[in-house]
């Protein structure tokens, strides 16, 4: 920033807000670095309960990875396509961006629901407390992130495609990609490494 | 409407572009078929397969970063690259700490049976 801030003068708006959202960002990775730790420490203590190893399937887990992973792809061509003001294919991509993350939602609820009805439910033991509530953050997260996508959808219909608008809706994609950061770490250190 | 842009700076720079996120795409699919054959086949020696499976994961966040949050070396992202280094430096701290010290409070804990002992 140094480099050329004195040629070109301040920042440009889109930039700074970028700037600050990712600072927010960074601290909800540190949130999820916090749950990360406790189930790193708790993930052995089954109290003579079923472990990873017998309750993640990871056929499952593979689908709601691919929704979550697809779902980032279409978000991102969606803001490239607001950028460009073509607002057919924006909202294509967005309503695609809500089927894929809802269907992520849904995936991870019958999981849970799952669970809880053969008796591995959040108070069976310190390794399910754990897990439901890191995997549990993360979908209130995916959920927000609906919401906050439903109500952006509506603003951009109302106000149209400008500044502002499209201000937020940078913010808003780069809050869907960092979830599906913290999906890879879920992924790998809860569900692969858990199952073996 | 307000002015957004400084002069000299594309506006497409923040969003990317249609190669960047289908790259992005084609590496973070490979790389999550990648963990999935790592753990689930014995391609990779048996001790080795969670430093494997954390190379991979650690690299998708890199694909994930720079193709899709487009974190990057331009220059205006230096301040974003300083607070991802100060954010990893926290979360290394936060995990790499509480793993410790929970070992050690763990390795030095008596057992229920000993405490059993102590009471009577």
């Amino acid at each position: 920033m140094s480099a050329h801030a004195g040629i070109a003068g301040p920042a440009p708006v889109r930039i700074v807000v970028a700037y600050g959202f990712w600072i927010f960002l960074l601290s909800d990775i540190i949130l999820f670095s916090a749950l990360f730790a406790t189930y790193a420490v708790l993930s052995g203590q089954t109290a003579g309960g079923p472990s990873g190893h017998e309750l993640f399937e990871l056929r499952h887990v593979g689908v709601e990875t691919l929704c979550l992973l697809f779902s980032s792809y279409t978000c991102g061509l969606g803001v490239l396509a607001i950028e460009r003001r073509r607002l057919h294919s924006f909202y294509l991509s967005f309503a695609i961006t809500f089927v894929l993350g809802a269907a992520f939602l849904g995936l991870e609820l019958s999981e849970f629901v799952g669970l809880i009805a053969r008796g591995a439910g959040p108070s069976r033991s310190a390794f399910l407390s754990a897990f439901f509530s890191l995997v549990g953050l993360h979908g209130a997260h995916v959920t927000a992130g609906l919401v906050w996508l439903s109500f952006m959808v509506a603003q951009t219909a109302v106000r149209g495609p400008r500044d502002f608008v499209r201000r937020r809706l940078l913010c808003f994609s780069l809050f869907w990609h960092a979830l599906d950061i913290i999906w890879v770490a879920l992924l790998t250190l809860v569900y692969l490494l858990g199952a073996r | 409407m307000e002015q957004d842009s400084a002069p000299g700076v594309g506006e497409s720079e923040l969003a990317g572009s249609f190669a960047s996120y289908t790259a992005g795409l084609a590496f973070a699919l490979l790389l999550t078929g990648a963990s999935f054959i790592v753990s689930q086949t014995h391609l990779l020696w048996a001790p080795g397969v969670p430093a494997g499976l954390i190379v991979l994961a650690i690299a998708q966040m890199g694909v994930h970063l720079v193709f899709f949050l487009h974190i990057g070396t331009g220059p205006d992202n230096t301040n974003n690259v300083l607070a991802l280094a100060f954010g990893v430096l926290i979360v290394v701290l936060v995990v790499s700490g509480s793993l410790w010290i929970m070992a050690h409070l763990n390795a030095n804990m008596l057992s229920p049976s000993a405490i059993m002992q102590m009471q009577r």
